[in-house]
């Protein structure tokens, strides 16, 4: 056996043992997850977002909704009971990165998609109070302003490389799916297809 | 879930996780020295640091010992009993679906009971009995209070459902139905069609047909547009049709504001009452039929009270 003493005098081995013990973990609990078919198909009929969603998405990200809204209802009664199906992992397929959060300030917002009519949303993003008097969310009224996302081309690219599958023609057709469009479009587009591919029971 | 895309990996994490747990007992047992005897010194270390500096090596606290073999007795027991090994299902057969349903399950024969009694009444005998009313009330306020508010008042856009004035029909058959499938009703924009002026003529006629304060002239002026671009929907006296969801005219209730710029604005864009349909947020649970009773009972008895 090596001693303590030939470990703690040779740096290099030191760096190389520490890092083999430290990754055990990761070995066993992460990397299988990429081999699973649960965990890496899609369920039927979930699709990548789109141009206008993806948008809406990093805006979401932008404003920090993870903070305060999860996106992930666990298996418990009381979870499905309010929001619907519990969440699975082929739902998220397409999340990169994922939004589940650890934060409940609002309510879950994972099975949101078709819950409230795109009014509600507008009304309810620009001044909460107008339809929940109760509610203690901040107002987003900078929201209703033009979208403007020239990055657009380069982020559906760049999730291709990771397997999104946006067609040529779905990139040249996106700045022109953009256009015209303001914030609060682009958020409620994406808030209204969250979730909606639930498993049927 | 254990559904792997290859055998390997069930081996691979197995392998992995008992070699981890032996070699770590091995290692432990290994740099284990004996407890020292009364009196005995213990081990002095060859390096001597800052000239007089030394090293004793002390053997590990029995206690601290204790701990770390017990982890790992634990960590041998939890693997035994739980899934954690590949596909290995453990000796309990646990698995966090199952728990859920086992919760449901125990949930559902606990408040069958209570909902079958209610579900051999019609709406308005259930809409009267103060159990099922709290019941509903519970349900509305998760399910429906957001647009409609706690006091099912509603708000700009969202309508009252604490009066008698309904959009699409108020009898139990009508509610149910709306709850369920939803309802998507669609005033085209007419701003175009009718121009500035005939926009404004139109929303003075309008006014008019409740009793409200409006400019004679303009009014009149409007009268035949109205009868052309608005009474397919709103029928010819104003007083609405709920096959369409076109709203009663000739009333005091606005749902998107009685002033004369509110009305403008509703004929000149157009407006899209969009109610989403609560099948799949009531739950997924077999009390699902129930609950849609009890609501639609709550909501029906919220405009039977004057």
């Amino acid at each position: 056996m090596i001693s303590h003493e030939t470990i703690e005098k040779n740096l290099g081995l030191l760096i190389v043992l520490t890092i083999l013990i430290v990754s055990v973990g990761g070995l066993v609990q992460i990397v299988p997850l990429f081999f699973q078919t649960s965990t890496t198909t899609a369920v039927a009929g979930l699709k990548p977002y789109t141009a206008l969603q993806l948008s809406g998405r990093d805006i979401y990200i932008r404003e920090g909704c993870v903070g305060c809204h999860s996106q992930m209802v666990r298996p418990f009664r009381a979870e499905t009971e309010r929001y619907g199906h519990y969440s699975v992992a082929g739902e998220f397929t397409y999340d990169r990165p994922f939004l589940w959060g650890s934060k409940r300030t609002g309510p879950d917002l994972h099975r949101v998609g078709g819950r409230y009519s795109d009014a509600w949303h507008a009304a309810h993003l620009l001044n909460p109070r107008d339809v929940v008097p109760e509610s203690n969310m901040p107002a987003y009224p900078w929201l209703d302003r033009p979208l403007k996302d020239a990055a657009i081309q380069r982020k559906m690219r760049t999730l291709n490389m990771v397997g999104h599958g946006y067609s040529e023609q779905e990139i040249n057709d996106a700045p022109a799916e953009l256009e015209g469009k303001t914030e609060l479009d682009a958020v409620i587009a994406y808030l209204q297809v969250l979730g909606i591919h639930a498993p049927k029971n | 879930m254990s559904d792997f895309t290859h055998g390997f990996w069930p081996i691979y994490i197995s392998v992995l996780t008992v070699v981890s747990i032996v070699g770590t007992w091995v290692f432990l047992k290994s740099q284990t020295t004996r407890k020292l005897a009364p009196g005995e010194k213990p081990e002095l270390m060859k390096h001597t640091w800052d000239g007089d500096l030394q090293d004793l090596n002390n053997p590990l606290p029995r206690w601290w010992l204790g701990l770390f073999y017990g982890t790992l007795v634990f960590a041998g027991v939890y693997l035994v009993l739980w899934p954690g090994l590949g596909n290995y299902p453990g000796l309990l057969g646990w698995t966090s679906k199952g728990e859920y349903e086992a919760e449901v399950q125990k949930a559902e024969a606990k408040f069958q009971p209570v909902y079958a009694s209610f579900m051999q009444q019609d709406i308005a005998t259930v809409a009267a009995d103060p159990d099922a009313r709290a019941i509903g009330r519970n349900l509305f306020l998760t399910y429906c209070s957001q647009c409609h508010g706690s006091d099912a008042a509603g708000a700009r856009g969202f309508p009252n459902l604490t009066d008698d004035v309904w959009l699409y029909g108020g009898d139990p058959e009508t509610i149910k139905t709306t709850l369920t499938e939803g309802r998507s009703g669609m005033m085209p924009p007419m701003g175009e069609v009718l121009g500035a002026e005939g926009t404004k003529e139109v929303a003075h006629y309008v006014l008019s047909l409740s009793g409200r304060p409006h400019d004679a002239a303009l009014a009149e002026a409007g009268r035949p547009k109205f009868a052309e671009a608005c009474a397919a929907c709103h029928m010819p006296d104003g007083t609405g049709m709920q096959a369409m969801g076109a709203p009663n005219l000739t009333d005091k209730v606005w749902l998107y504001g009685g002033s004369e710029a509110a009305i403008i604005e509703s004929i000149a864009k157009g407006r899209n009452g969009v109610m989403p349909g609560i099948d799949q947020t009531l739950g997924t649970t077999s009390n699902k039929e129930a609950k849609l009773h009890l609501l639609t009972a709550y909501v029906y008895g919220l405009s039977q009270r004057q």
